[in-house]
Order: structure tokens, then sequence, then C-alpha cells
């Protein structure tokens, strides 16, 4: 299947943006060869700062850039976006409610060979509990660039999770990016599969095994976490009565734990949650390490298997 | 030398200024009074001389911007944006209670005339960093004035900021630092040593001016210093009293955030008035 790195999206993206609007600008944290800025920068020089490795400096100067009517694109790995300028965020962007744009590379245990140390694995939790934030994970190379495209027209700070992975065109080409919206890839009435960020690919893999098995399962891809989209969950719960949640990040306080909020007081079912289980990974080759830690096919088909045994 | 005259003018306004924070504080609150005082009449200088603005328009895309990186002394900003108009006067008696402008913290989306979220130290001068270069992208010729505390300057981020303001070469950004001695919990130098500051902010690549932060023709002086230095961010290193002209809560550390007895708050006005 055909593939593109979702840093390689975002980075194409931004120059589109560039030239569409001049508003637009981009800072980078000297990582702008692994988070693929550079590309801006080097078509757009002049609405390109590189304010080197200083993350928290870098995070109130797109917010003083905001301030001013700018419309800032802050690119670094997203540990360092959420944990060393997570103040900054928090203070200076969501509070005022600024138009930021946070591209939080390497997402998850996409940098995988660094270890834990530039693994990110709480970012989404750390976010999505800042007030005015809206929080965006990203699936496929498409969808990346329309997401770009789509958080930069709405007014308000957005957390973008990106990824250093090389990803297959998942999703149908036409397929709309809406912010708030979750996406219905698949019907089925046994359960509903709700999955977020790159392990799309292997979610709808373990469908495709369940379906072998005779379990149809729904897939739901949830690109934005928060607001979370409370309408298509009901309506799968209800429908399906068993859900497993399936992201790259720990299994506390992300996409499982927003779907259970909606959830828990609309339409509580038995669920099942498929990520990282509270521990900090390793170094080693990606695949290999997404299924070392937790979010195997298996993993995946297990975790279904499970919710079923508890589905009245 | 600056004019005797507008010097009175602007001396009248910083004990004004000076007079509303206490009474923002009044005998029944606790607040931010020593560095709130401190910079008084730095902040009479720019809202009633330097900055460009229309009080009547608070987001004027043309003003000159001013922030405290220092946000706890927001009470001697609020202290110039109710006489001014932008905050209705009853605000005065409802520091930090539930639905005030006046918020512990400047709040941009409460309060007209505020800029910015500040108030978590170290991080005003970045945003200030960033201002300055949004004017400059959009052609404007405003300025950003930001008031730095020097206990702020044990946040590691204003050096990182010092450093960016000068690699971007900033020459609309003017900066003040409070140089009062004090922090929240003591003497600056005893807390964590920062000196010589003159000399870092200049080895930072600043244009440093230094002055004595209570004399406002020294004030006036600086700020039309600053107005030529071309390519280089500008560091006005104020030496100011924690609490001046309030004599019983000057280089004193317990008034950082403190609260006044009644006889304290009326001798306080008596020695505003």
């Amino acid at each position: 299947m055909k593939a593109k790195a979702l840093r390689d999206a975002f980075g194409e993206a931004l120059v589109e943006l560039g030239r569409e609007n001049e508003d637009v600008v981009v800072l980078d944290a000297d990582v702008a060869g692994s988070t693929r800025t550079k590309m801006f920068g080097d078509v757009y020089p002049d609405r390109f700062f590189n304010v080197g490795i200083a993350e928290a400096n870098m995070m109130n100067i797109a917010a003083g850039l905001a301030a001013c009517g700018k419309i800032p694109f802050v690119s670094t790995f997203s540990f360092l976006a959420c944990l060393r300028a997570g103040d900054q965020l928090r203070t200076s962007i969501a509070y005022p409610r600024l138009n930021v744009k946070v591209g939080a590379g390497y997402g998850g245990l996409s940098d995988s060979f660094d270890g834990p140390t530039h693994h990110s694995l709480c970012d989404i939790a750390v976010v999505r509990s800042m007030p005015n934030m809206t929080v965006v994970v990203v699936s496929d190379p498409n969808q990346t660039k329309k997401a770009v495209k789509v958080v930069a027209a709405y007014d308000g700070p957005v957390y973008l999770r990106l990824s250093r992975a090389e990803v297959p065109y998942v999703l149908p080409e036409d397929a709309p990016f809406v912010l708030g919206k979750g996406n219905l890839l698949r019907e089925g009435s046994d359960l509903t599969l709700v999955v977020a960020g790159v392990p799309l690919a292997r979610t709808l893999e373990a469908a495709d095994r369940l379906a072998k098995e005779g379990l149809q399962a729904r897939v739901i891809e949830m690109p934005t976490i928060k607001p979370i989209d409370r309408e298509i969950l009901v309506q799968a719960a209800r429908e399906t009565g068993a859900v497993v949640t399936i992201e790259e990040h720990n299994i506390m306080a992300g996409l499982g734990s927003a779907v259970a909020e909606a959830l828990a007081q609309e339409a509580p079912v038995p669920m099942e949650f498929v990520g990282i289980k509270d521990t900090f990974c390793e170094s080693g080759p990606y695949d290999a390490l997404l299924d070392r830690y937790g979010l195997s096919v298996d993993d995946i088909v297990a975790a279904a298997k499970a919710v079923l045994g508890r589905k009245s | 030398m600056a004019d005797p005259k507008l010097v009175a003018e602007l001396e009248e306004k910083a004990k004004m200024i000076r007079r509303n924070i206490v009474e923002m504080i009044g005998d029944t609150r606790r607040g931010h009074l020593g560095g709130s005082l401190s910079i008084a009449d730095i902040v009479a200088v720019l809202y009633y001389h330097t900055m460009r603005l229309r009080p009547g328009d608070p987001s004027w895309e043309d003003r000159d911007r001013f922030l405290l990186s220092k946000g706890h002394a927001a009470l001697a900003q609020y202290a110039a944006l109710i006489d001014l108009g932008y905050i209705p006067k009853e605000e005065l008696y409802k520091l930090k209670d539930l639905g005030s402008m006046t918020q512990g913290h400047p709040d941009m989306r409460k309060t007209p005339g505020i800029e910015a979220g500040t108030g978590s130290l170290g991080q005003g001068l970045s945003v200030a960093v960033g201002m300055a270069l949004g004017l400059r992208l959009a052609g404007k010729d405003s300025k950003v004035y930001v008031i730095v505390g020097d206990g702020e300057l044990n946040e590691g981020q204003i050096w990182e900021a010092a450093m960016a303001a000068a690699h971007y070469e900033v020459d609309n950004l003017v900066a003040f630092l409070d140089y009062n001695g004090l922090q929240a919990t003591g003497c600056c130098a005893e807390t964590m040593r920062t000196e010589p500051l003159p000399e870092k902010w200049a080895a930072f690549g600043w244009h440093v001016i230094n002055i004595d932060g209570h004399d406002i023709g020294q004030i006036l002086d600086a700020l039309d210093e600053a107005a030529a230095v071309r390519e280089k961010p500008v560091m006005i290193v104020a030496k100011t009293v924690k609490g001046k002209g309030v004599s019983f809560a000057e280089n004193v550390a317990g008034f950082h955030h403190g609260e006044m007895t009644t006889e304290q708050y009326k001798q306080a006005l008596a020695e505003l008035a």
C-alpha cells in the first residue's frame, strides 16, 4: 500500500498553507529537519523562526505573534510541546484562547529508537485537560494535509499531534476532515472499535480478523479527541453494546478516557482500552515497539473478544 | 533634560497610581503591594506620556503594547487603566472578587487594556519578543514595553528570551527591570545571586540604560534614548524600592503579598495624599 511519513505530509501542507495565507508563521526549536518545518522555512524564510533549543520561549513567542494577528504554527517534538512548554501553552495560549497551532511532532512511540526520553505517551492527557484547547490526532497522510488547513482556518488554540512514522494511505482520498467529527469507516453491529492516530491500519486489520471469525466490528476513526464526537459514540454504543478504544498513548487520560467520559453519562457499555499500559517503553524498531507494548493486532483482537465476553 | 512641568505632572500621576493601588487592597484584602508600588513611576510615564494609546479603543491596531512579565504587579496597571477609563471606576473596590475585571493576575479576555495572560513568572518577556516580531512583520511601528522583575530573573526562560530578542534584533522592544532587590521570601542576592545585572544584559546583546526607577526625569530620558536605538532590544535597569511611597512597606519583603491593618491603610493614604 502507498505510504507517506506524516511529518512529510505536515511539512508539505505548511508550504501550501504559507502560499495561501501570509499571516501563517512557523516556529521551530531547532528540529526543523526532523519535523519537516524546514520545508516552510526554505520557501518563506521571513516567516520562519528557528528559536534554538528553547521550547518554552518558543511557545510564548508564538503567543505574542498570535496576539498581533499572526497564525503561528509551533513545531517541536510532542513531549516537549506539552511538558517542557506546558505551562507556557496553558497560561499564555490556552487561557487567553490565542490562535496558536501546536504541530506536535514525533507523537507516541514514533521516534522509536531514541527511547523513552523522546517517546510521547502522556501528551493527550495533558493538553486535553487544558480548557479552550482543541486536540487533534491525525492518522493518515491525506488527513494530515486536510487537518493542517482546517486547524489554520479555525480561530483558537489547537494541539495537532503528528508522527514521524510512515503511514499507509488508509482513508478514502475524499474523506472529509471536520473538527469535532469522528469518521465511520466500517459498519458493524457486534462491537465498536474507536481509534485515533497511526494504529488505524492495525485496527482495520484487527476488524478484518474479527470478521473472519464472524464478528462484525464497527470502526470509528476519531481524529478530534477534544471536543469529542459524542453523537457518533453514543449511537455506536447503543447499537453495538461494546466499545474498544485504540490509541498510541498511555491508556490513562487519552482517547479511551475521553470516550469513556462521553459514554458514561449517556450510554454506558463495557469497554476495553488498547494502548500503552502505564509504562515507559524502550528503544527499538517502531513496529516492534508497538507490538511489544500493547498495540499489536493481536492485542486489539484480544480486547475485542474480552469486551464481547462482558457484553450483556 | 525633561521638562520640569511634565515631570511634575507625571509625578502626580504616579502618586495617583499608588493611591489606587493602596485603595484596591484596602484594609480587608491581601495583595501584591510592594512590587506594584515599585513600578508606579514607570507605569505613569508609559501610560501618561510615552505610549501611543486610544483608551476608548483598547484593541486599536496601531497602539503600543504594555505587558507585565511580573504579572503579580497588575495593580499598578489596573490603577492606570481605571483612571484612563479602560476599566470602570467601581472595579477599584473589587480586586480579585468573583466576576471582577481586576483578576489576581492579568487576564486579556476579561480586562480591556490587558495584552497577555501573565503571572506565571518568566514568560512575559518571551511574549513581548513575539509581539515585537509580530508588529515588525505587519509593518507596524508600534512598540512593546514590558516590565520584568528582578526575582523573576531566577527563571531560565528569561535568558532564553534575552537571547532571542537580541538575535532577532527587535529594536521595537523596550524592557524595564524592576530592580528592587527583593523577591517573595527575601533578598534577591541571598535567594539566588543574579548579579552583575546590567553587565549580563549587555553581554546578552541588549542596549542597557541604568536609571533610578523613581526619578521621572530619568525615566523620560531613558525612553528618549531607547527610541533612538536600532537593531538591539533595550533594557532599562531601573533601581527601585519595593513598596515605594508607603513608608512601612518600603524594603519589606512581607509586603510582596501582604495585608494592611486599618491604621496602616489610613497611614498609606495619608502619605500619598
